[in-house]
């Protein structure tokens, strides 16, 4: 079995704060995401933007801390986009209606400019 | 002075000291060499034992008239005076005096000190003697747990780390050994063409000296098994090489079968080890093979039977810490009682676990286990059972079970993907039906087995046709499912549901059909996907049939 828990990086680029997800969001990965997110949201960012690229296994834990990051998001006023997402997950987030709630992007740049746009 | 021993062995001071007694060392066992003297061993029968035993003080030796070798000998010493130290009723040791240095005979005065000195010295001579003998208890309890320790690492480390996959067989295996550690063994032996070894044997003997003539037996079994084709010549093998450096009274029970999955053939011998049972249709069969055990003697020939194992059929290995347990009356549970199980019983693991039961309620569930438990058992799926009635042929794949702990749901999924994806899946639906297994075996973990380790979660995989089944078993049977409420983003976003409860959900949503299934005891969630893409047929993806 090829496990691991996740870690989070924060970088801030162009007023965009991005977490980078590294290994399993599942439920071991809570404190982590918390702590990301609220360096992340220290200085409130145009929007927050997930990056999923090496993001491993995705439960449905992990699926439930992501709507707990968009309901945070939500009452700070601050949107949520994402980008990295393999195709299964892709379409989890379709299914769950994740994706009707933050925007999916297919890459670092996009997800970016995406932020820029919406906040102009 | 001496103390007396198990064997009565005493050592005695067989000179005077020049002044009273109690300015003397006279209970110094390592005195100067001038007063010592060789011991004199009293017989446990000598009347001298019981005279000291009930004499109410020093003794005088010289006027002492009995019919005593010991006391002969210490006469012979020159012995004057014999004070026995008594120690709450039990003569414990004796003080013994030779002539005063001053030649003038002991007075009342230095008799009276010298019971008071055997008075005090009996009780702390006898602590003395106690704490020497938990001293040396203790020193050989440790060295009897050490050594069990290594007995234990042995055989753990030859045991076979992992059971094979076998397509439309089932394969398990239990052993457990005694507190004493005996030495049975199991191996399972990877041959050509597909065959597969397996193994069963009991080393006579226990704890390191049974181990190491296990590890020796099962690696020149291995060796020759991978040489040699037949069974029968394999275990003469074996026993040519044990012969010479087999140990005085040990010797191994064994016996060696090879399995050709394809065909159901299995053609095994047996060195005088307990004979296998076979289920079958018109119940339970023993296997009967002759010879001698291994290390016996060298020129030993090995009767070579076969049977084929048909579909549905189920064989079981066992070791004699199955048949030998005792009730506490004495009554061993025996071969009829398990040869009647193996009829009963559905075969594979839960025979295992059904044996288990049975012998747990046979010897009371606190009883120490006597001897290794070793059981093995082969079952070939049944193939066609409903073709009768028009429907698919079902073939079961693999049989596992799943630890109750949090992220052991990556276990089920990787192995159910492992056995799936050669079918043809395409790798799309694989990944759907891995976060489908995933997902029904969390919420089997989490709410059917309370996250207790030790109630396993049992994932089974079975092929039909043109699908796949696979059936996610917990023990949580009759209790409603948390998670059955229909997720709704907007309402946990609101607040107005918790954010998670998406387990069920996924699994829905990933496969073909899901179907839940419970008996009170046992519930199972049964995951459906076809191998070949059929999306374009299916409704849409929130409509597959999901009974709760």
């Amino acid at each position: 079995m090829h496990t691991s828990d996740a870690t989070t990086a924060v970088r801030h680029r162009d007023g965009v704060a991005v977490i980078d997800l590294v290994g399993d969001v599942n439920a071991r990965a809570e404190g982590s995401l918390d702590a990301a997110w609220d360096d992340a949201t220290r200085e409130p960012p145009e929007a927050v933007v997930l990056n999923f690229e090496t993001t491993g296994y995705i439960n449905s834990t992990g699926i439930a801390l992501i709507v707990g990051l968009l309901a945070k998001g939500r009452a700070r006023g601050i949107a949520i986009r994402a980008y990295g997402l393999s195709p299964h997950y892709r379409e989890i987030f379709e299914i769950t209606r994740l994706a009707d709630f933050l925007a999916i992007n297919p890459d670092e740049d996009s997800a970016v400019r995406g932020a820029e746009k919406s906040s102009a | 002075m001496t103390t007396l021993t198990g064997s009565f062995r005493r050592r005695f001071l067989g000179r005077s000291t020049e002044a009273s007694p109690s300015t003397r060392d006279h209970t110094d066992p390592v005195a100067a060499p001038q007063d010592e003297v060789a011991p004199v061993d009293i017989a446990p029968n000598d009347p001298l034992l019981v005279y000291l035993q009930s004499a109410t003080g020093a003794v005088d030796v010289a006027e002492l008239e009995l019919d005593s070798p010991a006391l002969a000998e210490l006469k012979a010493a020159g012995v004057k005076l014999a004070v026995p130290l008594v120690s709450q009723g039990e003569l414990i040791g004796v003080l013994n005096l030779g002539p005063r240095r001053s030649e003038q005979d002991y007075s009342s005065d230095d008799r009276k000190l010298l019971d008071n000195l055997a008075a005090q010295a009996a009780p702390a001579l006898r602590v003395g003697q106690l704490v020497r003998q938990q001293q040396a208890e203790a020193a050989t309890r440790q060295r009897f747990e050490q050594e069990l320790e290594v007995a234990r690492l042995i055989q753990q480390n030859f045991l076979p780390k992992q059971l094979p996959e076998l397509s439309g067989w089932q394969v398990a295996a239990y052993y457990r050994p005694a507190r004493e550690v005996g030495g049975d063994f199991y191996d399972v032996i990877p041959l050509p063409d597909d065959r597969i070894g397996f193994v069963i044997g009991d080393v006579t003997d226990k704890g390191v000296p049974a181990a190491l003539v296990m590890a020796a037996t099962r690696s020149v079994l291995r060796a020759s098994a991978q040489r040699l084709v037949d069974p029968g010549v394999v275990l003469e093998r074996v026993n040519e090489h044990l012969c010479p450096d087999m140990p005085e009274k040990m010797f191994v029970t064994c016996l060696y079968g090879v399995l050709e999955p394809a065909s159901g053939r299995f053609r095994f011998a047996d060195a005088g080890h307990d004979l296998p049972y076979v289920k079958t249709a018109d119940g339970s069969v023993e296997l009967r093979a002759r010879g001698m055990p291994l290390g016996l003697m060298p020129g030993m020939a090995y009767e070579e039977k076969e049977t084929v194992l048909a579909p549905g059929d189920s064989l079981l290995l066992h070791s004699d810490g199955v048949v030998e347990a005792h009730d506490p009356q004495g009554a061993m549970f025996g071969f009829p009682r398990l040869k009647e199980a193996v009829a009963r019983y559905p075969g594979g693991g839960e025979l295992i676990d059904r044996v288990l039961s049975d012998l747990r309620g046979h010897t009371g569930a606190d009883a120490e286990q006597e001897d290794d438990i070793t059981m093995v058992t082969l079952a070939r799926s049944p193939v066609a059972a409903a073709a009768s009635n028009g429907l698919a042929p079902t073939h079961q794949l693999v049989e596992f079970e799943v630890p109750s702990a949090e992220g052991n749901e990556r276990l089920a999924l990787e192995r159910v993907s492992a056995i799936v994806g050669p079918l043809g899946l395409e790798e799309s639906r694989l990944k759907r039906l891995e976060t489908a297994v995933g997902e029904a075996t969390m919420n089997a973990m989490e709410h059917g087995n309370g996250y207790r380790v030790e109630q396993p979660v049992t994932v089974r995989v079975l092929t039909e046709a043109d699908l796949v089944r696979v059936q996610i078993t917990d023990l949580g049977g009759g209790v409603p499912d948390q998670d059955a409420e229909e997720p709704d983003i907007e309402a946990k976003l609101a607040g107005l549901q918790r954010p998670r409860g998406w387990g069920l959900f996924l699994v829905k949503n990933m496969v073909d059909e899901a179907h839940e299934t419970s008996d009170g005891d046992e519930h199972t969630l049964e995951l459906v996907m076809r191998l070949a893409d059929s999306a374009a047929e299916r409704p849409d993806q929130g409509g597959q049939d999901a009974h709760q």
